[in-house]
């Protein structure tokens, strides 16, 4: 599904990544951690076309990102800590704009689906503003899964939220991760990402530092590269 | 367009796997729209370049202590540093509030040619500006004692003027995003290039007012056309490189 080869990512002088190299199923989960800088929110930004590596290539399918990307995108959902949402707009105005912009088939029909997934059907005419945290996530996510994309990218998607919005959050992120989706996360939250994730990874000094199943790895372990 | 990647990763759950007829048109649509149905919410933006340009009209009008004489000399420029610097307050905001409100990245995953963002944008300023130009021009007409029937023409000339402001002007407010001081940066750097277009444009405007033949004006028409169509095609051209990272 995901092919990284070799990936280089230097700002000027400064190299986020050093010939990195994975791959990951389909339908797998895979949690990727590391420390703030290690490059986790700039490997997301790649895969999800949003940047261009300075070497190396990310293959989705068997496509390069580099020569397809318009293409790719319809394929890939991305949650981030930002919601990428309208303020000014309610939520179905959001969702609506997105639907045209991936040609979704029957809009109002899914919108209402993917909000009733989200538990915010009922509040869709308000204003995102007037949305707490959480409520914007949940409705961040519901546009990340409007198109139905096999691939999900989700960068540190709990930033921000309260224990309970976390707690709802990692729920819906269980229930969207299914079989036929791609998921890749980054999160600081071990606990949650070893519970979500099948496979972890670890990006230290621009490195993959640890690419094992969740059940060869512990908390403690991989907090000792939080610690170095 | 490439047809293997979708079998090769369960396409049949991807809703949106053949764009419909128009997409990319549609698309610039949608574009357009969101910021026309943001506006409409706030109409912060708006009433800021309404006031804005009332305001140039106004105080131009009792600062050059205009007579009869003198009005038709400097009314075509009091019009368009009015449409100008009102124009501005709007293509300042164009890709600024996407990048502060976190929205850009949204619009850049869209799986469309990175041009369609840039025309949806452009089509949304220039919707922005017309709508303060179709209050502002009949003020103008009073203020400066000016015929009825120039309202044609002139709207014409003011349709020119505003797609080739626009148009390079949505390009520069991309261009700007990244920078500190973006909000001083964009006037710097967009007023020098747009020169030739404000300066066919007042040209013609008064062309329009002194009623000269068609032939004493043609080729700022010409001039003026010509730098739409540049205008257009390079940031055409150049947006995409324009919003990499």
């Amino acid at each position: 599904m995901i092919k990284v080869r070799n990936l280089v990512k230097a700002f000027g002088t400064r190299v986020v990544l050093r010939n990195i190299s994975f791959d990951i199923a389909p339908g797998e989960f895979i949690t990727l951690l590391g420390v703030n800088g290690a490059g986790k929110t700039t490997l997301m930004s790649m895969v999800a076309t949003l940047s261009k590596p300075t070497a190396g290539t990310i293959f989705i399918g068997d496509m390069d990102t580099r020569e397809h990307a318009a293409y790719i995108r319809r394929y890939i959902g991305l949650v981030s800590h930002k919601t990428l949402l309208y303020d000014d707009l309610s939520g179905e105005q959001n969702l609506r704009f997105y639907a045209r912009m991936y040609d979704v088939q029957n809009p109002s029909e899914r919108i209402e689906k993917v909000l009733r997934e989200v538990g915010l059907w009922g509040r869709q005419k308000d204003p995102v503003r007037t949305y707490s945290r959480g409520m914007q996530q949940r409705l961040a996510i519901a546009r990340a899964i409007l198109h139905n994309p096999p691939i999900l990218l989700l960068d540190e998607p709990d930033t921000g939220l309260d224990q309970g919005a976390t707690s709802m959050l990692g729920e819906l992120l269980a229930a969207v991760g299914t079989a036929e989706r791609t998921v890749l996360m980054t999160t600081h939250n071990l606990e949650r990402g070893l519970s979500l994730g099948q496979r972890v990874l670890m990006l230290s000094d621009g490195k993959i530092a640890v690419d094992a199943p969740r059940d060869e790895v512990s908390v403690a372990e991989l907090s000792r590269f939080y610690r170095q | 367009m490439p047809q293997n990647l979708s079998s090769s990763i369960s396409s049949d759950s991807v809703i949106a796997h053949r764009p419909p007829q128009f997409s990319y048109l549609r698309k610039v649509g949608a574009i357009a729209g969101k910021d026309i149905a943001a506006e409409l919410r706030t109409k912060e933006m708006m009433s800021a370049m309404f006031v804005f340009s009332l305001l140039v009209i106004f105080i131009f009008n009792f600062a050059f202590d205009l007579r009869t004489d003198n009005a038709n000399t400097l009314a075509p420029g009091v019009l368009w540093v009015a449409i100008a610097f009102a124009g501005m307050l709007g293509l300042g905001r164009s890709f600024i509030t996407e990048r502060d409100r976190g929205s850009l990245e949204g619009l850049l995953l869209a799986p469309v040619d990175r041009s369609a963002i840039y025309f949806g944008k452009f089509l949304g300023n220039v919707l922005f500006i017309s709508v303060v130009e179709v209050v502002i021009l009949p003020l103008f007409i009073v203020f400066f004692n000016q015929p009825l029937d120039i309202i044609v023409p002139l709207s014409g000339v003011v349709v020119l003027g505003t797609i080739g402001f626009a148009g390079v002007g949505t390009l520069f407010s991309a261009m700007v995003i990244h920078t500190r001081a973006r909000d001083v940066l964009l006037p710097i750097m967009l007023f020098p290039v747009v020169v030739p277009v404000l300066l066919s444009a007042v040209r013609l405007t008064a062309g329009i007012l002194d009623k000269l033949p068609f032939e004493d004006v043609q080729n700022w028409l010409g001039l003026l056309v010509a730098f739409d169509l540049i205008f257009l095609a390079v940031s055409y051209m150049m947006f995409e490189y324009v919003v990499e990272e």
